[in-house]
């Protein structure tokens, strides 16, 4: 299958194959480096933007600025706020067809099996290269039926009443220094929005890519569900390798009305040397169904906590992580849950892989307000440790102020048992297929809870991960 | 062709402590032999070392199948090569079909000079014979769809390894305890299958036990008695109902040096007990 997945998967090797570049002579627009209030003017001022936009990049500049680097987590010294490119523009032109797509980036693309992975089993995709998204589609008849699947930047244009009623409602500017940043300095992204009543059958994707050294990319996608609507949204991240640190910097705003769902896939293969400190939170309302899948493969540094805030009577959130840290890698990772009404149940599995020196920590939060009575929880973080080098953390968080609830809090750590290699090789399996076997199916839960495309894939992934880790 | 599996002065040692010190045995292809032993006598540490266990030393002896000396190989060559162990304690393997692990083992053991983890055997066939085999064992249709031995009764993981042996083939299979734990039903039902199997394949295969029951159903030619790390008896079924009537006083005071040695090794290493208890 050379689906996009499949190519990301082939990036996730030790040596990292979607490590190529492309030169950077013909871009339209390249700022220089650091941050400032110029560069958050003269990135508003490109796009145009209506003066309240630009009044709430400014805003955020200040709360950046006055926000300290978080000291938990990862480590974020040798992160450089004055040495990155806060915005570039490859091209002037978006693409509605993969033909108006500049030869140089469509070739990037087609590389990455996009455009193959769209005909094959994608409702809509949309695939952005360093700060600005250059090629979006939707399926015809799902923009009939009013659904909209746009860049964030042409929404602003096209659907300002829309964007300002959410933007920063679920993720305020204040919330974090890189949910601020974000705000500040934030290009492309997804708006989704799914009128009330339609459900998106097969998934619609967005492809990150950043090319340039030194780039940040800070896309802000906002989602909106309507009553008893439905999609999945799956999202996948490449990058080159250079020696200096790139930044990659989201925020994911979802709102999930009234019987509402939502899925959100995140398989993240950022080459590593990438810094993915990115904020995602949805908002859950009655008996609505929020779902985070996030697979954390790529990156240096990954700081990602996904989160469903339930609001509403009977509303459901479900988070399920996968990471794989390898050599030079932290995945920081985990989600929160926070009951905010009665009846809500909740659900957080967390699976992390450690080899060769890599480590993986979970993180999260599980709140229950007072008066969100009949709230169910479980949380279950599992770990595997592949070698004496590589590391595993677990930091739950667990704050309940309702006493009628039903919590469950289960963690294991193991390492691959010399019993169960035996066992497998004593049937012909060599340590590394043994060792391949044994990981896949620690993940087997999580796996199998995606769709076949990506399962498969996901696999795939693992199997590339884990080569070369044996013997 | 009949295939030679010879053990030849075997000693072997856990973490520095002898366990074995000295162990013949030589079987044929389609025969059955039984080693009967109490309990730390050495049984299981001969059937982990046969199979390669990393912390199973060899110290001196050899173990060759037909010319080719076994005890360099990896446990998965000693398996591509023809050996199988039923476990005692099969170990859970959580996530891990037990169809889908059965179709890269039966892949590797039967075309082992193909690319691993490629070119497996094609899903039809495998899924064609494996449901016969399944039903030939009155096991659940569902039970290749189980993660491997997770949640298994005891019954159950003994049937799961007898379902391997059917499906792997092998020339020689050693099964260590196989009767542990299983009501006799379940004991009768995992013989026929050992029996099934050794009738076709001509499968040659060790019944390591210390209880008479196993061997009503799976009838041994050969006995042999491990006591204090060595075999002391050889012999016929005759063998069989003289331990059980008499117990293995007899062979201590036949033995009394196997007898201290058998006495030492009673606070040596145990085999190692994984993935919960027997059942």
């Amino acid at each position: 299958m050379a689906t996009d997945l499949n190519l990301q998967v082939a990036g996730i090797k030790d040596d990292y194959k979607y490590g190529f570049h492309d030169s950077e002579e013909h871009y339209a627009f390249k700022s220089g480096r650091g941050l400032s209030r110029d560069v958050v003017c003269q990135i508003s001022e490109m796009k145009s933007e209506p003066d309240w936009m630009r009044s709430f990049r400014l805003k955020a500049l200040e709360v950046f600025r006055q926000k300290p680097t978080p000291t938990w987590g990862g480590d974020l010294s040798p992160l450089n706020f004055d040495d990155i490119h806060y915005y570039m523009k490859a091209t002037d032109r978006q693409g509605k067809s993969w033909d108006d797509v500049p030869a140089e980036i469509k070739n990037t693309f087609d590389k990455l099996g996009i455009p193959e992975a769209e005909r094959k089993f994608l409702a809509g995709v949309g695939a952005q290269y360093e700060s600005e998204v250059v090629y979006h589609s939707l399926r015809e008849d799902l923009q009939k039926k009013g659904v909209i699947f746009v860049d964030t930047d042409t929404a602003v244009r096209e659907y300002p009443d829309l964007v300002r009623q959410y933007l920063g409602s679920i993720i305020p500017i204040q919330d974090n220094k890189f949910a601020a940043l974000n705000s500040a300095v934030w290009s492309g992204g997804s708006f989704v929005y799914i009128p009330a009543g339609v459900k998106v059958d097969v998934p619609l994707q967005a492809y990150f890519r950043i090319n340039a050294e030194s780039m940040g990319q800070f896309e802000r996608t906002l989602i909106i569900v309507e009553e008893g609507a439905s999609v999945h949204y799956v999202e996948g991240c490449t990058a080159p390798i250079y020696t200096s640190e790139s930044l990659h910097s989201a925020v994911v705003e979802i709102v999930v009305k009234k019987h509402g769902r939502c899925r959100y896939t995140t398989i993240q293969n950022w080459a590593n040397n990438i810094y993915n400190l990115v904020t995602k939170r949805a908002v859950a309302h009655e008996d609505a169904l929020m779902e985070w899948v996030d697979g954390n493969l790529g990156s240096r540094l990954t700081m990602k906590y996904p989160a469903v805030y339930m609001v509403g009577k009977g509303a459901r959130g479900e988070i399920l992580s996968i990471a794989f840290a390898g050599k030079g890698q932290h995945q920081d990772a985990g989600g929160k849950v926070v009951h905010g009404a009665p009846y809500t149940s909740s659900r957080i599995i967390s699976k992390s892989i450690s080899k060769n020196g890599g480590r993986a920590s979970y993180r999260g939060l599980l709140k229950v307000a007072a008066g969100a009575k009949g709230s169910k929880s479980n949380v279950v973080c599992d770990a595997l440790i592949l070698d004496e080098f590589s590391r595993s953390d677990t930091y739950p968080s667990i704050e309940i102020d309702e006493d009628d609830v039903k919590i469950g809090h289960e963690a294991s750590v193991s390492k691959i048992g010399e019993e169960q290699l035996f066992y497998l090789r004593s049937r012909g399996l060599s340590e590394a297929e043994a060792s391949t076997l044994i990981v896949s199916g620690f993940i087997e839960p999580l796996v199998k809870e995606l769709p076949m495309e990506y399962a498969v894939e996901m696999n795939k992934l693992i199997q590339l991960q884990m080569e070369g880790s044996v013997g | 062709m009949s295939r030679v599996l010879k053990i030849e002065g075997l000693h072997v040692s856990v973490e520095g402590k002898p366990i074995l010190r000295g162990v013949d045995l030589t079987l044929r292809q389609g025969e059955v032999h039984a080693l009967m032993g109490p309990n730390g006598s050495g049984k299981s540490t001969l059937s982990y070392a046969l199979m390669g266990h990393p912390r199973y030393e060899i110290t001196a002896g050899t173990v060759t199948l037909d010319s080719q000396d076994l005890t360099e190989l990896e446990p998965e060559e000693r398996a591509k090569a023809g050996l199988f162990l039923a476990f005692q304690y099969p170990t859970v393997i959580p996530g891990v079909s037990l169809g889908n692990f059965l179709r890269h083992a039966v892949s590797n053991v039967r075309r082992p000079d193909r690319k691993e983890g490629e070119d497996l055997l094609p899903m039809r066939d495998f899924r064609k014979e494996l449901r016969a085999q399944m039903d030939e064992l009155g096991v659940d249709q569902e039970f290749a769809r189980r993660y491997l031995n997770d949640g298994f009764s005891g019954g159950e993981k003994k049937r799961a390894e007898i379902l391997q042996l059917a499906m792997l083939r092998p020339a020689f299979a050693i099964l260590d305890e196989t009767d542990s734990g299983l009501d006799i039903d379940a004991v009768r039902i995992v013989s026929e299958g050992v029996n099934r199997v050794a009738a076709r394949h001509q499968t040659g295969v060790l019944v390591i036990t210390h209880y008479e029951r196993i061997l009503t159903y799976i009838k041994p030619e050969f006995v042999h008695v491990l006591f204090g790390g060595r075999i002391v008896e050889h012999g016929g079924p005759e063998l069989v109902k003289l331990l059980e009537s008499q117990g293995y006083d007899w062979v201590r005071e036949k033995h009394p040096e196997a007898a201290q040695d058998e006495d030492e090794m009673e606070a040596a290493v145990r085999p190692p007990q994984v993935a919960g208890k027997a059942s």
